[in-house]
């Protein structure tokens, strides 16, 4: 028998490997804590995360200033963390977590090298990131043939294994992921024929709906859904309809198309399992914990960072906010908790979410607070209160659900704050 | 030269087989399908019925008692999850009442063990989330659920492990009996020869009964949409919870089941096509709205999965287990409608002695073993049999299926185990991956490299559930070498 099993302990344990997880691992050290002291628990045999698959450029355009791969702009920060000589398990599973009498962390987690391993960490980054909507949840009615895949799942196949899993494609859904594939399912010889949007608006950002569908001719239905699969063995086909404004299928708009397979890119959902089994709460919206500026949970200690947290659109936001992350745990374990007030930041009216849901005063640095709107929205002011005085007021001239919105707070405009909670709401123009 | 050929390797099917296995004889379960337990037993409703809906007097109450009293041991020997969790029918009215009373006095009839009626409060303080307008419910303790497919994999296995041979793809188009021996040909031109035949093709039980000579039964599918939940709502209830049933079927019902999910359904339709597993905006919403009523609190945002399955009924509402009127050394198997699957191990008890009144020789073997070896459950087990597991095999450290915590040791197993998976389905069958909230989108790609390579075929033949079901069409461009 080989000796398997370990014990370990660690100031800090970062769940995940994808790009939130390395840049909360750089900050921390960045921040103080000694490389060694951390540890990355990766589920993956690399570090990089679901880059790894996005082979497409336009990665770093905020943080960098050029455009990268996926892959490439993954490297950066796995070449980081190398320097710094932060350790990582791969192929490793994270199976448990939970908060110990003495206020550590348990993980336990498993992998073939090393079997089970238990380890007891201070504080804790978590950055699983998220997974898609899949048929299941969808319910989409019809038969269930071989063929229907989610986009990142068809993603995976075609450039990592590289395997076709379809030549004639329709897809639902036009989140970023969906579109990506539209384009790169095209330039490997397949046929998309259409794709359809269950709502009058791109889930997607405007630049991907511009390079990704209309450079390439494939029409996208807005307000349209796939009301019946076809195929017994593999997809033959699927019914398209027209939905109203409570999105329920209108009759007699019913279209055919032939395929042999659908991608769904219908919506990311955070990976949140271990969170809610620690007793971290929720927010309902996001589907991520419930952090403060710092991305620290309401667990003391637990940090969350990227699209475990929020779904971004964008990498370069999960890698400022993992920094957040990243830099809080190290304050968190030099300092222990924050002595000020905690204030509640509310969204209101069309704003359907925003993080931080908390922010800890007196602030030392600005805060941004980020988040998305329910609707397309045209010339409006994003305004944020604290009862009658106006912290923020801004004009945006559009402002659209596919993309993530911020403002940023100055320290000293709430410097004077010390109760009442925070609302951000749009006032149209 | 086989002894005894069963066709249909269902529920039925594989239980019969098994039970055949502790003799002396030579045994095969002949499967049109690519796996067992892919008709009316892949997708039903997974309930161990009580036996309070049967007719007193009927083949269905006398099976449905006593196949429910042998599920414990049935189930501990084939380590199978089985619970009695127990049943409530809900009563909203007065007329409810009374289908409730009459109900009760049937299960007395059919010697159900603990059947009562209880007040709506009552019920109310057993199950906390049912409806406030419940204002009685009979309640049947030795209701039970188990998972059905599950079951008759590790029946075929176990009768396999045994000594029987199991032939999928082999579908029963033509028979012929001579000189004593009836031979069976498939539609791809193989043939079986046997003494006996055991006709246990369910839906199609009807077609082959007429295949075999024997023209007089009828069988039509009976739809049943269902809706499958995340186990955050497994906990909704602890009994299976059924409405008042009607000449349709037993009604929605709102149940755990062992896998600690929650099942919702089914519709009840009869149709005449018997394949049309297809879902519909109809039925599902039908589902919800029918479960809500019984457990007004159920989140169906937490839906995991819909599924049709066509339960097989015919018109006389009545198991038929007899030998055939017309022809020698065959027994009909036919009409197995709900409660089918609850009544499986006392069919397959009762055709054995059926078999032996028809003077097949019953010698037990020796070596029979009634205990099955399970894949393991990582999931299930602790610290302790974790490390040991993976000790022995590294791939038990491996996780694929990250929702169902699988791991790819268990995929292994159930690529060579009997009876073997051949596709992706019956991976997930097996071992669950891919059954989870995620649906597959990040196991998938894992799962048909283990398959291709265990099974030492191309990913490209990689097949969802056999036939033309290929999961990829090709390599691509970048990736073709040898284009």
């Amino acid at each position: 028998m080989r000796e398997i099993g370990a014990e370990m302990e660690r100031e800090l344990v970062i769940i995940g490997g994808g790009p939130a997880g390395l840049a909360a691992a750089a900050a921390a050290v960045e921040n103080g804590v000694a490389a060694e002291d951390i540890l990355i628990l990766e589920r993956e045999p690399e570090l990089g995360g679901i880059l790894l698959q996005c082979i497409h450029n336009g990665f770093g355009i905020h943080r960098f200033g050029e455009e990268l791969s996926g892959p490439e702009y993954a490297a950066r920060f796995a070449k980081k963390v190398a320097e710094l000589g932060i350790p990582s398990l791969l192929s490793t599973m994270v199976l448990t977590l939970h908060r110990m009498e003495d206020g550590r962390k348990e993980i336990t987690a498993v992998s073939s090298a090393h079997g089970l391993i238990r380890l007891k960490a201070r504080a804790v980054v978590l950055a699983m990131g998220c997974r898609e909507r899949g048929r299941g949840a969808l319910n989409i009615p019809g038969t269930r043939p071989a063929g229907i895949y989610t986009a990142g799942a068809a993603q995976k196949f075609v450039n990592i294994k590289g395997f076709m899993p379809g030549r004639k494609v329709v897809i639902l859904g036009s989140g970023d992921i969906g579109l990506i594939m539209a384009r790169r399912m095209t330039l490997e010889g397949a046929k998309v024929e259409v794709v359809a949007e269950l709502m009058p608006y791109s889930g997607g950002l405007s630049r991907n709906i511009q390079q990704c569908l209309r450079d390439f001719d494939i029409p996208l239905l807005l307000s349209h859904t796939i009301t019946q699969i076809h195929g017994k063995e593999r997809v033959t086909g699927v019914t398209i309809s027209q939905v109203d404004e409570k999105r329920r299928p209108i009759l007699g708009t019913e279209q055919y198309f032939a395929c042999d397979t659908v991608l769904l890119s219908c919506g990311l959902i955070p990976e949140n399992e271990l969170t809610r089994q620690a007793g971290i709460p929720l927010d309902p919206v996001t589907g991520g914990a419930v952090v403060g500026e710092n991305r620290e949970t309401e667990m003391p200690g637990v940090f969350a960072a990227g699209n475990v947290l929020h779904v971004h659109d964008l990498v370069d936001f999960v890698s400022a906010e993992a920094e957040l992350a990243g830099a809080g745990a190290a304050r968190w374990l030099a300092e222990g908790d924050h002595a000020g007030v905690k204030l509640a930041v509310r969204p209101q009216g069309v704003i359907r979410y925003v993080v931080p849901q908390t922010v800890s005063l007196p602030a030392d640095e600005d805060v941004r607070l980020f988040f998305r709107v329910g609707e397309v929205v045209e010339k409006a002011a994003v305004i944020v209160e604290c009862g009658e005085k106006v912290l923020y007021k801004g004009m945006r001239p559009k402002l659209l659900p596919g993309e993530m919105e911020s403002v940023t707070l100055k320290a000293e405009t709430l410097s004077g704050l010390d109760s009442g909670q925070l609302t951000v709401r749009l006032e149209k123009r | 030269m086989m002894d005894v050929a069963v066709i249909g390797a269902g529920v039925v099917g594989a239980l019969v087989a098994r039970e055949l296995s502790r003799y002396e004889l030579d045994v095969c379960m002949l499967e049109k399908a690519d796996d067992v337990a892919m008709g009316t037993s892949k997708a039903n409703s997974a309930i161990i019925h009580a036996g309070f809906d049967c007719q007193p007097g009927s083949v269905m109450a006398r099976m449905n008692v006593r196949g429910n009293a042998m599920m414990d041991e049935l189930a501990q020997q084939l380590s199978v999850p089985f619970k009695r969790n127990g049943s409530m029918v809900l009563g909203f009215n007065e007329e409810d009442t009374g289908t409730l009373q009459v109900l009760l006095e049937r299960g007395i009839k059919n010697g159900v063990p603990g059947v009562k009626i209880v007040s709506g409060d009552e019920a109310r303080a057993l199950e906390p989330n049912v409806s406030g307008e419940v204002v009685a419910a009979l309640v049947a303790p030795s209701g039970g659920i188990v998972c059905p497919y599950e079951l008759t994999i590790a029946a075929a296995g176990n009768a396999m492990d045994n000594g029987v041979q199991l032939f999928t793809g082999f579908e029963v188009v033509e028979a012929h009996f001579e000189n004593g021996v009836w031979t069976l040909v498939s539609a791809d031109g193989n043939e079986v020869q046997a003494k006996v035949v055991v006709n246990a093709a369910g839906l199609f039980s009807d077609r082959v009964a007429a295949i075999l000579g024997d023209t007089d039964y009828h069988v039509f599918p009976r739809r049943g949409e269902y809706l499958l939940l995340d186990r955050d709502q497994g906990t909704m209830v602890s009994h299976t919870i059924f409405q008042c049933p009607s000449a349709m079927g037993k009604g929605i019902l709102v149940t755990p089941t062992v896998d600690g999910n929650l099942l919702l359904g089914p519709t009840s339709e009869n149709r005449e096509d018997r394949e049309d597993t297809a879902t519909t905006a109809e039925g599902l919403a039908t589902v919800a709205r029918l479960a809500s009523k019984s457990v007004p609190g159920v989140n169906l945002r937490a839906v995991i999965t819909s599924f049709t399955g066509l339960r097989s009924c015919s018109t006389a509402h009545d198991f038929v287990i007899e030998p055939s009127k017309n022809q020698p050394q065959l027994v009909e198997i036919t009409g197995i409608e709900s409660p089918g699957l609850s009544s499986a191990p006392a069919i397959a008890e009762y055709v054995v002695s059926l078999l032996k009144e028809m003077g097949v020789q019953l010698k037990e073997k020796a070596d029979f073993n009634p205990y099955r070896r399970p894949i393991p459950r990582f999931r299930e087990m602790d610290i302790e049999e974790r490390r040991k597991l993976i000790a022995e095999d590294a791939r038990f450290g491996q996780i694929i299926c990250r929702c169902e915590t699988v791991t790819a040791g268990e995929i292994v197993r159930a690529l060579h185990q009997n009876p073997p998976a051949h596709d992706l389905d019956g991976v997930k069958r097996r071992t669950r991956t891919g059954m989870g909230r995620c649906n597959g989108g990040f196991c998938t790609p894992q799962a048909v490299e283990i398959i291709a390579k265990e099974l030492g075929i191309p990913a490209e033949q990689v097949t969802k559930c056999g036939g033309g079901s290929r999961l990829l069409v090709g390599k691509a461009k970048e990736g073709d070498l040898d284009a």
